[in-house]
């Protein structure tokens, strides 16, 4: 048998590797996101917030490690949008009736619908976060204030409701993509297989629900 | 007779893959609800032709459910609403009286129509002729047990090799992926001291081909285990994944 094959990257499996790869890279990064945010809830006027923001904000390894976290972002995106165009033109005649229902989840089958609308949320979190926090570096503000900006932020309901179906999004994102990564890299036995998808199942809700309590519970004023 | 059922059929006609098709109705009327699916389509035709119609095309051959020849998609489901049988195997009491049924062809742009519900499924074949073989000439069967295999792999490479090719995997997958069928022509042999020797170059190989004749790839709905006639198991796609990278990994 000769060997025929081309390039491990180019080659389907090798795309659905690099979206594993990069979906628990982020899935990792979620947990560090969410676990210095929750410092808001030492409820002690932002103190703790604000330190660790200010460390983020001027520390050499965290900018290498963003840089990083942003290339993982544009590669799981722009690799999505590969395979999702080519599985398209896949089946280019649709079926009259399909009875998709019986046989799989919708949020399986939505994984691109439901990342798009993550992404949109995405500009939107930088825009009211990431991007004031840079200009204020940039222009050399020493304290930057980012605790009050946050509760400035979620002070407006439209912005609160916006931000809760990011996480519905993300919820349902989550549930198919965590434990998908683990089949796509092979990881798939009878024994541990069950307790990966409950790993993944209680990590989904868990971090969602840690990052919905934010918002909510700013904008019902319970953190000053 | 009482009990017999009269049914609307919406069917996919199409003369050619060069030609646009469309769903036609037809009323089938007195049918028994032991026939089978495809006994049904046969009183249908023989309608047809005695009305100087033309008959439609489908493919069938042993009506026992172990070709992979019959290949329906029955209102949105691969071999129609029950799990793990074929066409064939599906009988028209499955359904109510009155009932109206869409048939249409296997879709997918690997697999392009032929006439009417019937599809090209050569791009397996393909497939199989870049490595779903042992190369070596193994003269006669050796006594049983000469080569130990554990009793669990043995299993495992028996299920994968249930696959009987129809195709539903396919039909199924929300992308067309040929995933589930690959993963099960792989595994079979992946699993034995025999097919050890070729494992790399046979998942690369067959890989590199199912990738060339345009199927989609895998998003892990997990649609095609459910609808597969002989039940091959996901667990089959993860174990070509496995082989897959530990081959590039080689390299």
């Amino acid at each position: 048998m000769n060997n025929t094959s081309p390039n491990f990257l180019t080659s389907s499996i090798g795309k659905k590797f690099l979206m594993g790869l990069t979906g628990l890279f982020l899935i990792v990064f979620l947990i560090v996101h969410a676990s210095i945010n929750a410092s808001i809830f030492f409820n002690d006027s932002g103190t703790t917030f604000n330190m660790l923001a200010d460390f983020m904000a001027n520390n050499f390894i965290l900018h290498l490690i963003e840089v990083v976290l942003f290339i993982g972002i544009a590669a799981h995106v722009v690799q999505a949008a590969i395979l999702t165009r080519q599985n398209r033109k896949a089946r280019p005649q649709k079926y009259a009736v399909q009875n998709s229902a019986v046989s799989s989840k919708w949020y399986s089958r939505s994984m691109g619908l439901l990342g798009t609308l993550l992404l949109m949320f995405l500009i939107l979190h930088l825009k009211n976060f990431w991007v004031p926090t840079k200009m204020a570096v940039m222009e050399g503000v020493k304290d930057h204030h980012t605790f009050t900006h946050l509760i400035d932020i979620f002070s407006n309901p439209i912005i609160v409701v916006v931000y809760l179906l990011g996480l519905v999004s993300l919820l349902y994102h989550l549930l198919h993509g965590f434990q998908s990564a683990f089949q796509t890299f092979g990881l798939n036995h009878k024994k541990y297989t069950p307790f990966i998808k409950a790993l993944g199942f209680w990590y989904s809700v868990i971090i969602v629900l840690l990052f919905a309590s934010m918002p909510i519970t700013i904008f019902l004023g319970l953190i000053k | 007779m009482s009990g017999n059922m009269n049914l609307t059929l919406k069917i996919w006609r199409q003369n050619s893959g060069k030609e646009e098709g469309q769903l036609i109705t037809y009323p089938v009327k007195d049918i028994s609800p032991d026939m089978s699916f495809l006994e049904m389509f046969d009183v249908l035709n023989e309608q047809l032709v005695s009305k100087n119609e033309n008959p439609i095309v489908f493919d069938h051959d042993c009506r026992e459910g172990i070709c992979g020849m019959c290949s329906m998609v029955i209102n949105g489901r691969a071999h129609g609403p029950k799990s793990a049988i074929t066409t064939c195997q599906l009988h028209m009491r499955s359904f109510k009286d009155g009932d109206t049924i869409v048939v249409e062809p296997w879709r997918a742009q690997a697999f392009p129509v032929i006439k009417d519900l019937t599809v090209d499924r050569t791009a397996f074949e393909r497939i199989q002729s870049k490595g779903g073989f042992v190369s070596v000439n193994t003269g006669t069967a050796q006594d049983a047990n000469c080569i130990p295999i554990p009793k669990d792999d043995a299993d495992a490479s028996f299920n994968a090799a249930a696959c009987i090719g129809c195709g539903a995997c396919v039909a199924t997958c929300k992308n067309a992926s040929a995933m589930l069928f690959v993963a099960a022509k792989v595994s079979q042999f992946a699993l034995l001291p025999q097919g050890r020797i070729e494992a790399a170059a046979r998942v690369k190989n067959m890989v590199a081909q199912m990738d060339a004749e345009g199927f989609g790839s895998c998003t892990n709905t997990g649609a095609c285990e459910v609808e597969c006639p002989k039940g091959i198991s996901l667990e089959n796609i993860a174990r070509m994944n496995r082989e897959y990278l530990a081959a590039n990994c080689k390299d």
